[in-house]
């Protein structure tokens, strides 16, 4: 379990990596945490001929807070996510969320904007991109900076709208409108693994306590994350709407069945968590 | 007097240096070694039809690649048969590098040397090997029906079968004429050792002197050593093997040689270069050892009171490709079936058969955990059937401490009769009955009913044979310094033998545990060894360093009376304090560094020290052999029985099926406790390890024979936050069998955990468990097929 050869560059500015994939791209990857891509990589799953190292572009190092919502830059870890009191009072399910994605060793290193890239659809970080109408800001030196909906970058497993010239530059994090509530909630074999189902909900309610909007995001059960929106229904009503909607697959831990069973569970409960969270 | 340090619960001696990164592993060594890699098969089955290494040629770094065509001598035959057994009829083992066919998914094909690793795996993803596919045999049913075969000389994939009684009459016949009979069938899934250290070897040629140093991750250097001698045909006085700090065994690591033992050296010698192969994890997944899958089938005949009056066990073992390390595994199952229990008649059948799937040799608990899971199921079937109290059927089966010792009638894995020597199995259930809180779970349980909650209690006892021959052997001596050196053959990877070994040699020469050092697995200081596993390192070693370390009390007496005088007799003398002193007067003594300065006759002085030993000063004893040393061995007579009962309580989520462990208690029987601290800890680690096996580990093949989850991502080893607290008792019934009265404790921890488990989930959800492990996923499928059930019989 060693790499095969690869030449490696540790660009110092965001430009000078802007330019390294312009004229890569194709047969570059780009290594922030390497929590995902360094063991691809032992395995030999992966062989691009160079990685282009973004761990010197300090400046991406940032989670920021503002009246819009919480901004979260390439090179900031997860564990910075998660202890950004400012970023969880504007926007509660980051922190809700990301205390889910695998060990505190992992969350160290790992970069939450390279696992909005690297699009695993049973990650956390890309549902609550997702629930929350999020964006990824990217930047080429082709086409400069663009911004991409959360509802158009996750195009498939392991498969996002950044393209192979292009550096994820910034995830944006919108609070949450009015008064709303979130919960996270997932089942795991073990704590930390990738999750059997997970579930993400976002509640919102008017003065009198009434729900007004309902969205449950959910990962492991299906190729991408999706949203499923269940407004109008009660809760358990809800859950079983949005279970249906649900394509799991079997797999060594858990068969589809039962992923959709605890869609089922795990909607209505954290629903109700969501609710309580802001109800009057 | 000191106070005896065997007994307390000292820190480990070990610790501090293997906590602060100081351990010494085997990567840690052969800096600028060269790199071994192998092609390892890619499919389950085949014959190899072609090798092309062109592509390979021009890596830069490349030293060398070898098939199995270029294996000289007795590297080109199969490796050997380790535990031969007239029942084992159809033995196959490996070849170093696969001749002509491939049996699993990992087989080494090629081995590829170069100057490091990373290139050594550029030049293993160049060569070419071509297939020709067989069917593969994967799973005991496929292994079963025979319509494949792994080996096309091993009729029906049986590699052995076996049948043994134990003389108290016809099972068969004492279970048809029982009043009530039942019948169980139980599964248990693969698993593997996974030790964190995989395995490596380095290997040093040194042509002036001719010998061989060879460094390997083992449980037994030793053996090794003759293992590589064989082969390699050399001398073994020219061959040494030495076991660097070793990151866990668990069994896995006792099996040799293992194919890279053989090859490392014979390419080291080959190249006159040092070379070094060190396992990758995904390489321990297929290419290591694996064990525990079984299927059984129970019937057992019964009487009111739940007395066992016969017992039949028919067992299918899945031995993987090839039976290196013979049928340890379904023997030991077959006849630690029987726990503490007297079950009347009792017949066991075992067959062991071939499948295309990686070797099945011993992992902790070694074959214990599938029987004492499969006579558990049927204690917790009969109360269910009586409608009796679980503990009660299992008080009703018991044996009793007048009846010890207690033949079994059967015969052991070490070929020696199966006798218990020593146990109290009543009070054993009584502690644990207390320690879980068996008598007031009802009221618990209604508790927690009240809010919701669904929970379940499970209790289970084993009998373990531990402290196996044939021997262990120790060498003791005092320095000069005052510092007391213990070399044991025996390898240590975990088990605190620089702690617990010291203290029983300090407690026999009167020094403190900090004067003693204690040597493992080198070949260089112990020759004669047979390793560590078995839960044997304690009773065999300890003993032997007790018996060498009195043989050098004896001898500093002797000295130290000569360098007395005044009529001292070495009777009147005793070893306190690190001193030799008068027991009548206290004030007349040695230091016993000094006896061992004398015990050196010496013509020249090289310090003040030593001036006292000279021709002209010394007033030594006359006719002993010089040094301050000895040598002792002990050699068991059988296998000496520790015991143990476990209690469970769980809670499964009504709704996702989510399973947790919330009590897990542990009443453990090891005879005389060296080191309680250590003890507790191997239950501890065990006890982890039974958890993995309960609920989470499972190796997982496809039908075509491919390892799914060969990762520590999908291969699940519980973590800290899946391991709850554990509360141990101990209680102490010593053995007689050897003068320190100690039973093994290596694996007790493993053993029962399924069995238990399994029965707490079953009393918490009202149905029956037959397979472990279990995920929430399938006990949800359990209670599904319960309530399709219900539905058809309302229907």
């Amino acid at each position: 379990m060693k790499p095969p050869p690869v030449v490696y560059h540790g660009p110092d500015t965001v430009q000078e990596a802007v330019r390294l994939l312009a004229e890569h791209g194709g047969h570059a990857k780009v290594l922030a945490g390497g929590q995902s891509l360094v063991p691809m990589l032992n395995m030999r799953l992966t062989a691009p001929a160079r990685l282009i190292d973004v761990n010197r572009l300090d400046e991406l190092a940032y989670v920021r807070t503002d009246l819009e919502g919480v901004r979260v830059g390439a090179l900031a870890r997860h564990a910075d996510v998660e202890r950004a009191t400012h970023a969880f009072e504007a926007v509660p399910l980051l922190r809700q969320a990301v205390r889910s994605v695998a060990h505190p060793t992992i969350r160290n290193r790992g970069t939450t904007v390279g696992s909005l890239v690297h699009a695993d659809p049973c990650a956390e970080m890309p549902a609550v991109l997702l629930l929350l109408d999020g964006e990824v800001l990217l930047r080429s030196d082709r086409a400069g900076e663009r911004v991409v909906k959360a509802a158009d970058f996750f195009v498939g497993p392991m498969e996002s709208a950044c393209e192979e010239d292009e550096l994820a530059i910034e995830a944006y994090f919108p609070r949450p409108k009015g008064r709303t509530g979130t919960d996270w909630r997932e089942l795991s074999r073990r704590n930390g693994d990738y999750a059997m189902c997970g579930v993400g909900t976002s509640v919102r309610v008017d003065e009198t306590g009434a729900v007004t909007s309902a969205k449950a995001a959910y990962i492991g059960m299906g190729p991408v994350p999706s949203v499923v929106d269940v407004t109008g229904a009660d809760f358990s009503a809800a859950a079983e709407h949005a279970a249906d909607q649900l394509d799991p697959e079997d797999d060594i831990h858990a068969s589809a069945e039962y992923r959709r069973h605890l869609a089922r569970v795990l909607t209505a409960r954290s629903l109700k968590a969501a609710y309580e969270a802001v109800a009057p | 007097m000191n106070d005896k340090l065997v007994g307390q619960p000292l820190v480990r001696k070990e610790d501090p240096r293997l906590l602060r990164g100081d351990g010494r592993y085997l990567d840690d060594l052969g800096r600028g070694a060269l790199a071994a890699a192998f092609v390892r098969s890619p499919v389950a089955h085949a014959r190899i039809t072609g090798i092309d290494v062109d592509e390979a040629l021009d890596v830069e770094g490349l030293v060398a690649i070898y098939t199995h065509e270029d294996l000289p001598g007795r590297i080109a035959e199969p490796l050997p048969l380790l535990i031969p057994h007239p029942d084992l009829t159809h033995p196959r083992t490996p070849y170093c590098l696969a001749n002509g066919e491939v049996n699993h998914v990992g087989e080494a094909v090629v081995m590829v040397v170069a100057t490091d690793r990373y290139l050594a795996e550029d030049v293993a993803e160049r060569i070419r090997v071509t297939y020709e596919d067989l069917p593969p045999v994967v799973g005991i049913d496929q292994a079963r029906a025979g319509e494949r075969l792994v080996h096309e000389d091993a009729p029906g994939n049986v590699a052995a079968r076996s049948v043994q009684t134990n003389g108290k009459g016809e099972a068969h016949e004492a279970i048809a004429s029982a009043p009530h009979r039942l019948a169980l069938d139980l599964h248990i899934e693969r698993s593997a050792s996974m030790p964190m250290e995989g395995k490596g070897v380095l290997a040093h040629w040194d042509a002036d002197d001719r010998t061989l140093r060879v460094h390997s991750s083992t449980q037994t250097s030793t053996s090794v050593r003759l293992a590589v001698a064989a082969k390699l045909e050399l001398p073994p006085d020219r061959v040494e093997v030495i076991t660097p700090d070793v990151g866990g065994g668990f069994g896995v690591k006792i099996v040799h040689p293992w194919p890279e033992e053989i090859l490392v050296p014979w390419a080291a010698m080959t190249l006159g270069r040092d070379v070094k192969w060190v396992e990758d994890r995904r390489e321990h997944f297929t290419s290591s050892a694996h064990e525990r899958a079984q299927q059984q089938h129970v019937e057992v005949g019964f009487d009111e009171a739940g007395r066992l009056l016969g017992l039949s066990v028919e067992i299918w073992h899945d031995n993987g490709a090839y039976v290196p390390y013979g049928i340890i595994v379904p023997i030991v199952t077959s006849t630690q079936l029987l726990g503490p229990y007297k079950v009347g008649a009792y017949r066991v059948e075992f067959t062991s058969l071939y499948t295309n799937t990686v070797i099945v040799t011993p992992y902790r608990g070694a074959g214990r955990p599938q029987g004492v899971f499969a006579m558990e199921r049927t204690m917790d079937a009969i109360a269910e059937y009586l409608g009796m109290d679980r503990l009660a059927v299992r008080e009703a089966n018991l044996i009793q401490p007048e009846e010890m010792p207690y033949d079994q009638g059967l015969v052991f894995q070490d070929g020696r009769p199966l006798i218990y020597d020593s146990g109290d199995y009543p009070t054993m259930l009584r502690m644990i009955r207390d320690l879980v809180g068996w008598d007031g779970f009802e009221a618990e349980r209604a508790a927690a009913a009240a809010e919701g909650r669904r929970i379940g209690i499970g209790i289970g006892a084993y009998v373990e044979g531990t402290g196996m021959g044939p021997y262990e052997g120790a060498h003791v001596k005092v320095e000069t310094t005052g510092e007391v050196v213990v070399s044991t053959g025996l390898t240590t990877q975990g088990q605190g033998h620089y702690t617990s070994l010291a203290q029983i040699a300090a407690d026999v020469l009167g020094v403190g545990v900090g004067d003693v050092t204690v040597i493992t697995g080198d070949t260089r200081r112990f020759k004669y060894a047979v390793g560590t596993f078995a839960s044997r390192a304690i009773v065999t070693s300890g003993n032997a360093v007790a018996i060498a370390a009195a043989k050098v009390a004896e001898k500093a007496k002797r000295i130290a009376a000569a360098a007395l005088g005044d009529g001292v007799a070495p009777e009147d003398l005793e070893l306190v304090d690190g001193r030799v002193r008068r027991r009548a007067d206290p004030a007349t003594a040695i230091d016993l560094r000094t006896v061992a300065v004398l015990s050196n006759p010496l013509r020249y002085a090289f310090d003040e020290e030593t001036k006292a030993a000279t021709q002209f000063a010394a007033a030594t004893a006359t006719g002993e052999e010089p040094g301050l040393e000895a040598t002792g061995y002990y050699m068991p007579e059988r296998s000496t029985y520790a015991a143990g009962a476990h209690g469970v309580v769980v809670e499964t989520d009504p709704e996702t099926a989510d399973i947790r462990i919330l009590r897990y208690c542990v009443v453990h029987d090891c005879g005389v406790v060296v080191n309680p601290r250590i003890v507790e800890g191997q239950v501890h680690g065990g006890v982890a390890q039974g958890i993995g096996g309960a609920l989470y580990e499972r190796i997982v093949y496809d039908d075509a024979g491919q390892l799914v989850n060969a990762s520590y991502m999908d291969f699940l080893i519980p973590f800290a936050t899946e391991v709850p607290h554990i509360q141990t008792a101990h209680m102490v019934t010593a053995s007689g069998l050897n003068p320190l009265g100690l039973k093994g404790a290596g694996e007790a921890g493993v053993i029962p955990t399924s069995a238990v488990v399994a029965s707490a989930i079953e009393d918490a959800e009202g149905l029956a468990v037959r397979r472990m492990p279990i995920s929430p996923s399938e006990l949800y499928e359990l209670r599904k097929a319960r309530q399709a059930r219900k539905e058809q019989v309302s229907a």
